[in-house]
């Protein structure tokens, strides 16, 4: 049986790291490469590298950050962030980078999925996306709309459809990222993870809200989540990967406990 | 030398930095002439089974592999590099390398909670030892993403298994060659535990004397 996974967020800018709170302030908490490492000891099992740089010029400066990252940390690493084509992707696969998420401009172009995943295989294409809660309506009847640009523009969307369409464009993954829960510690959407993970046949990894132990595992039940995303709740020291995989390992769930 | 088959299958650079990280120094090559002579081979495998299959056939890496094998030098296969070591493929019905019997079949699998890939942690059972799994304790965990699974017909090629619906063989064995379903340059200090086994190995294995578990009856799924 497949165990369920820990999977650690950074944010980098210009290189460095960088936490969000709803998606707005950033803070920068130091160098990705030595808290990568650090995570990947205590006993990470995926890590996720957000690029939230602004001025493209200063883009490449992620690929080193990733081969750094790749050369010390022996766990699939996955990165995301600004991935507009086929060779942004190539490039960061070759750079060290197992997977590749794609956002805001696989919104635009739905197309970048299919390209992609036909470049790098499927199972290494993952589909990101940030939901916001609305009234259900006729253009969102899940009552969860898609945005794009760091939450910050609506697209009339449906969060759902989207997913679906997603999966059938090649997505080997979705992160279900809830802007509404992101940064403020106080739990998962787990009505929104746990509707499209019971839709979807790939496997879902949530994201936002996380700030306790008991979060993870709310999600990773009743959520149905596959893995769950942290970031500040580990950024900080406030937990350990290890301490969260403790927990959750004696709540019963299937976890990987040695590394 | 040591020498990562690159059959134009993907991103092999993950491969090269594990072996790096135990000390084993190793390079890329696609030339049929550099496999024969190198002393240790890693044939690693991204993507299908039939492009990788057409590409190592008209780089005429086929048969220099089949020859670096029967020089008994240690060989490892890992993920699609493993499963082409089969006869036979399901996976765009090909057929391929027929170093031992065998299949590769899709996961059909009943539960509609389990997917397919089957991607992420597991754990493996060691269910014959052998030289390059040494090490693996019960619970320890690799990392894989694959569709199919490999089908030995012969039990005594088996090394491990691994529970997804059902058993399927995860660790296969022939004389100097092994080959794994999950990917040890992506499984944390277990998997670079294999590549440090996999530097010492001479590439003598006659099959274990204990055999611990029960074998895999064949037919996982």
């Amino acid at each position: 049986m497949l165990s369920k996974r820990v999977v650690a967020c950074l944010d980098v800018r210009d290189g460095h790291l960088a936490k969000s709170v709803k998606f707005v302030n950033t803070k920068n908490i130091g160098d990705p490469v030595e808290k990568a490492r650090e995570y990947y000891l205590d006993g990470l099992d995926e890590l996720v590298f957000y690029d939230i740089t602004a001025s493209s010029d200063k883009r490449n400066i992620m690929l080193d950050v990733v081969e750094a990252v790749a050369s010390q940390v022996f766990i699939p690493l996955s990165v995301g962030g600004g991935i507009r084509s086929v060779a942004d992707a190539t490039d960061l696969r070759l750079a060290g980078a197992e997977k590749i998420n794609v956002n805001s401009a696989a919104v635009t172009r739905p197309n970048l999925i299919n390209e992609c995943s036909e470049a790098v295989g499927d199972q290494n294409i993952v589909l990101s996306m940030d939901v916001k809660r609305v009234e259900a309506n006729a253009e969102q009847p899940s009552g969860f709309e898609i945005v794009i640009n760091g939450g910050r523009t609506p697209t009339g969307r449906d969060a759902l459809d989207w997913a679906l369409e997603g999966e059938k464009r090649g997505a080997g993954e979705l992160v279900v990222n809830s802007i509404d829960a992101d940064g403020t510690r106080d739990g998962y959407d787990t009505v929104l993870t746990a509707m499209i993970a019971e839709a979807v046949r790939i496997p879902v990894i949530a994201s936002g809200g996380a700030g306790l132990p008991e979060h993870l595992h709310e999600v990773l039940t009743q959520g149905k989540a596959d893995a769950a995303l942290v970031a500040s709740m580990v950024h900080y020291g406030d937990y350990q990967v290890s301490g969260l995989k403790q927990y959750l390992h004696e709540q019963g769930l299937k976890i990987r406990m040695s590394w | 030398m040591t020498l990562i088959l690159d059959y134009d299958a993907g991103n092999l650079g993950s491969v090269r930095r594990a072996c790096a990280e135990v000390g084993l120094a190793a390079e890329f090559s696609c030339d049929p002439s550099a496999i024969v002579q190198a002393e240790r081979i890693i044939f690693p495998g991204v993507g299908a089974a039939g492009s990788a299959m057409r590409s190592l056939r008209e780089r005429g890496l086929d048969d220099a592999l089949k020859a670096a094998i029967a020089s008994g030098i240690p060989v490892l296969g890992i993920c699609l590099g493993m499963q082409v070591s089969l006869d036979y493929s399901e996976e765009n019905d090909t057929q391929t390398l027929g170093l031992l019997g065998g299949r590769v079949q899709r996961f059909k699998l009943n539960q509609p909670e389990l997917k397919i890939p089957h991607m992420g942690w597991n754990e493996v059972r060691v269910t014959q030892a052998h030289p390059v799994l040494a090490g693996i304790e019960p619970g320890d965990e690799f990392y894989f993403v694959h569709g199919y699974y490999p089908n030995p017909t012969d039990v005594t090629h088996a090394l491990a298994v691994t529970t997804y619906e059902g058993d399927f063989t995860c660790a296969l064995g022939k004389a100097n060659y092994i080959g794994t379903q999950f990917h040890p340059e992506k499984s944390g200090r277990v998997g670079l535990r294999l590549f440090e086994n996999f530097a010492r190995w001479d590439g003598v294995w006659n099959g274990s004397q204990i055999s611990t578990q029960a074998q895999v009856d064949g037919n996982a799924q």
